[in-house]
Formats: C-alpha cells, sequence, structure tokens
C-alpha cells in the first residue's frame, strides 16, 4: 500500500516536470525538468523491480541526454547571438 | 482559438484511447509460456545469476546487435557533422573551473571508471550490463571534461577500442553459429558454477565487449560536442 503511495507521487512529479519542460520559457529550466523526468523514472523503475532498466534511465536519461542538450544549447545559442 | 480547440479534441480522443486500455487491464498472476520458459530452464541453460542479462545477451542477442549498431550510426553521424568545424585552427575560451570540481573530479572520476567497469564485468551476476556500465564510463569522461575543459581526448584511442570490441562481438556471435547452437550462444565455455564471476559461459567476455564498445561511442560523442564548445 505505502509502496502504491510513493508510486503514485512519483508519478504525479514526473506529469508535473512533465510540463515544466514543455511550457516553461528558459530552455535551461526545460532541460533541468527533462532530466529530472528521467530522474524520478528511474526511481519508479526501481520501485517497480526493475533495477536494470532503472540504472540505464539514470545514467543514460538523466546523466549523458541532459549534458549533451546543454552542449547543443551552449553552442546554438553562441551561433545566434 | 480553433487550434486550441483541435488540441482539446485531440487529447479527449488519447483519453479515450488510453480509458480502455485501463479499464480492461487485467494483471497476470502467472508468467506466460515464453517468460515460463526463460524463467525456469533459464538457469540451467545459460547459467546465469541475472535473468535479465541471460535474455539480453543469449536469448535476444540478435537485437542486442542491433542496439549496439544504432549507437554505432548516431555516434557516427554526430562525430561526421561536427568534424568539419574542427579542422580548421580554432581557438577556444575556456572557463577556469572552480577548486570544489577540481578536487572532487580528482577522486570521483577513477571510482566512477572503475564502477563503470565493475558494472559490466559483473552483468551476469547483478542489476545492469554493457549498456549500463558504458553509459557510467561515459559520465566520467564528462565529469573529468567538466573539470579540465582544455584536455585532450584522445580520438584514435576511442575508434581503436570501438573498432576492436565491436569486431570481437560480432565475431564471437559467428563462433557461436559455427561451433555451438546458434548466433552468440554461450556455451562455447563451460557454464560454470551458478553465481561465480567465472560463469554463464561467454556472457561476462561478451558484456565486456558491449561496454567496451558503448562506453567508447558514448565517449566520442561527448568529446566531440565538448571539443566545439565556446570556439571564438
Amino acid at each position: 500500500m505505502i509502496q502504491l503511495i510513493i508510486a503514485l507521487f512519483i508519478g504525479v512529479l514526473i506529469l508535473i516536470m512533465a510540463v515544466i519542460a514543455i511550457i516553461h520559457k528558459n530552455l535551461v529550466v526545460g532541460i533541468i525538468a527533462a532530466g529530472a523526468v528521467s530522474l524520478f523514472a528511474s526511481v519508479l523503475y526501481l520501485l517497480l523491480s526493475a533495477p536494470d532498466v532503472a540504472m540505464t534511465e539514470a545514467a543514460i536519461g538523466s546523466g549523458l541526454s541532459t549534458i549533451i542538450f546543454f552542449y547543443v544549447l551552449n553552442k546554438i545559442k553562441r551561433q545566434n547571438g | 482559438m480553433v487550434k486550441n480547440i483541435l488540441i482539446f479534441i485531440v487529447l479527449i480522443g488519447f483519453a479515450v484511447l488510453l480509458a480502455n486500455v485501463f479499464v480492461g487491464f487485467k494483471g497476470n498472476s502467472e508468467l506466460n509460456t515464453l517468460a515460463n520458459h526463460y524463467a525456469v530452464s533459464g538457469p540451467e541453460e545459460v547459467g546465469s545469476a541475472n535473468l535479465v542479462t541471460a535474455v539480453v545477451v543469449t536469448y535476444r542477442g540478435l537485437d542486442t546487435l542491433g542496439e549496439v549498431t544504432i549507437l554505432f550510426l548516431s555516434a557516427a553521424i554526430v562525430s561526421f557533422l561536427l568534424k568539419i568545424e574542427t579542422s580548421a585552427s580554432r581557438k577556444r575560451k575556456l572557463r577556469t573551473t572552480s577548486e570544489i570540481l577540481d578536487t572532487a573530479s580528482k577522486i570521483l572520476v577513477p571510482v566512477t571508471l572503475l564502477f563503470g567497469i565493475y558494472v559490466f564485468i559483473n552483468g551476469h551476476l547483478s542489476p545492469g550490463g554493457g549498456f549500463q556500465g558504458g553509459a557510467i564510463i561515459a559520465s566520467g569522461l564528462v565529469l573529468m571534461l567538466l573539470s579540465q575543459p582544455a584536455k585532450e581526448v584522445s580520438h584514435k584511442l576511442i575508434t581503436i577500442v570501438e573498432s576492436i570490441s565491436g569486431l570481437s562481438f560480432v565475431l564471437i556471435g559467428v563462433a557461436g553459429v559455427i561451433f555451438a547452437a546458434g548466433f552468440l550462444d554461450n556455451t562455447l565455455l563451460s557454464l560454470g558454477k551458478f553465481g561465480t564471476i567465472f560463469s554463464a559461459g561467454l556472457i561476462p567476455v561478451i558484456y565486456i565487449f558491449v561496454g567496451l564498445k558503448v562506453g567508447a561511442e558514448l565517449s566520442g560523442i561527448i568529446a566531440n560536442l565538448q571539443e566545439n564548445q565556446n570556439e571564438v
């Protein structure tokens, strides 16, 4: 029961972060929110006893793809400004 | 206004579709035939304590080859697209790093790399495997490049590691076709004692090659992007 409540709470957090990632005007905030979606999703996978998927999601989804987005954003900003 | 109404209608359509799935969902109390076969005879046939690894590397090894190929393609495209701009003599304005990041990275980078290697060597015993270990190694490289932006990453080394491990992965698969039951069959080596590090036949060897390959590819993507930053 307590696990279900935690899972629902994380699900709501994922939804909030996803909405922030879409509608926020500042792209940096959007990228961090998209990374937070992956981080919460990996915790959710761990609760649903899928540690392999959770490791992949934490390392690639919230780690590497966030940093790649920042690199690309930095490059685009320089070329446009 | 019309656009918003259309978006709303599409969203309601999605909600109706998903509500059907949600209402009609009945959880399975037992595994289906295929999953049951994996769970019951997997430890005996493959000898891997982590069943996910048994499925990913052996039963569905061809899919893993496809995933590795997709990752290789994306790494190749990133380096292809960014290569042209790096070839000219370039100057970069590098930001100085803070003392905290510098000190932390000196301790954390070796530990992160070692943890990545641990994850893919122990892929048949504990959660994790080649993809996860490779991604952790690339994260270590990210930390290193954040603290020392001027550091040159050897692209030659990345290319050599990537090619050799990719070739060995495919050769092991073909050797399985010739000498054992099928593509990427792991019984070429003896299965060993269940649950020890030298067990599950070829799975640790295959996962070491997959881990090195994925780590080299992701590191290549990161290094290519990093070298294109802050050009003057």
